[in-house]
């Protein structure tokens, strides 16, 4: 999406708009006090949780802090596979 | 009346506190306020020579603190306006000699006599930054449209926050509108949008701050035909509760609309 997005406007972002993204992304890690390894251990982990239950897309999961004001949360995007439920006791 | 003490602080070194200080505090002298700013970087002492009063130190801070001299004698007036002070830093000790008790019993003794207190404070967020803030009313943070100055800006916030003196306002210094209008710079709308709190100032850089630090004599003591000086002047204004617009600045026109695009997005 974000290469369509390139596209279009056909020019790279300003320097002045690379270093206000860099910073949306460094100050959400640095206000959470989570480093983005801890990120990636909390998106595995999450995704061994989910997955014993039920069938997810592993490779698709989206695990980010978003910010809003000063309020941090934590967003895990799990696509699921086909909805389904995992039979129990099957 | 009660003294209003407001601390100069950034995380960051080098992006103009001790300018601002000494500027907004020659603002609010030149308003008819009686004012008495700090240094507060003990060790590193630099407002005196911004107010071209480094000649006139006798006793300091740590004197005072320490009981060498009463407080009233390490202050230095600075002549040129009647209700302007400076109580200097010491040069030849460090941080370690000062705790926040300190600051506040200092403020405290202060008060009464005052309707303002400006503390320069130390860059940083160890002791230097804790003292200083000790016994703020209000903490004014100042970046630049600069990557390590606002995250460090952004780390001060939470501090702040957590210290419960906030939420603190913010200044932004040394804006390039040429450089702003090429995208080559953060706008002021984004460090808003970024450390989300309140703007109090935009302050342009000029080369005109150079030529008073090197003279000694702040940009705010004549503003006229200088939008740094107007700058300083309007954020003393509105530290005195006014509502001052932001500056259109009519000779470049870009920093006005990057005003106005504030103003109307950030109300």
């Amino acid at each position: 999406m974000r290469i369509l997005e390139r596209l279009k406007r056909g020019r790279k972002p300003s320097s002045g708009k690379v270093a206000k993204e860099r910073l949306r992304l460094v100050l959400a890690h640095d206000r959470a006090h989570i480093s983005p390894g801890l990120l990636d251990t909390l998106k595995d982990e999450i995704i061994s949780v989910i997955s014993r239950h039920i069938d997810i897309d592993a490779d698709n999961v989206q695990v980010t802090i978003s910010q809003s004001a000063r309020e941090s949360r934590l967003v895990a995007d799990i696509p699921l596979l086909h909805g389904q439920r995992r039979r129990k006791g099957a | 009346m009660a003294a209003r003490v407001f601390t100069v602080t950034s995380g960051k070194g080098g992006v103009g506190k001790t300018t601002l200080a000494a500027n907004l505090g020659v603002a609010l002298a030149m308003n008819g306020n009686r004012v008495i700013v700090i240094d507060a970087d003990v060790g590193l002492r630099n407002l005196d020579m911004m107010l071209g009063l480094e000649n006139r130190i006798v006793y300091d801070l740590v004197d005072a603190i320490e009981g060498r001299c009463r407080l009233r004698q390490a202050l230095v007036h600075d002549k040129r306006l009647s209700e302007l002070f400076l109580l200097p830093a010491a040069q030849t000790r460090d941080k370690s000699a000062v705790t926040p008790d300190d600051m506040v019993r200092i403020c405290d003794q202060l008060q009464g006599q005052y309707d303002y207190i400006l503390i320069d404070s130390p860059a940083g967020i160890e002791q230097g930054f804790r003292y200083a803030v000790a016994p703020a009313d209000e903490v004014l943070i100042v970046t630049n449209p600069e990557i390590a100055a606002v995250r460090d800006a952004d780390r001060v916030v939470g501090l702040i926050e957590a210290e419960e003196k906030g939420p603190a306002r913010l200044i932004v210094n040394r804006v390039r509108p040429d450089m702003v209008r090429r995208g080559e710079m953060l706008d002021i709308a984004d460090v808003v949008e970024l450390l989300a709190i309140d703007l109090v100032g935009i302050v342009p850089e000029e080369a005109d701050i150079l030529v008073s630090a090197n003279q000694g004599k702040p940009l705010a003591f004549s503003p006229d035909g200088c939008l740094a000086g107007q700058a300083f002047h309007n954020i003393a204004r509105r530290l005195q509760g006014e509502d001052v617009p932001f500056l259109t600045l009519r000779e470049q026109g870009v920093l006005g609309r990057i005003i106005s695009f504030v103003r109307s997005g950030g109300d």
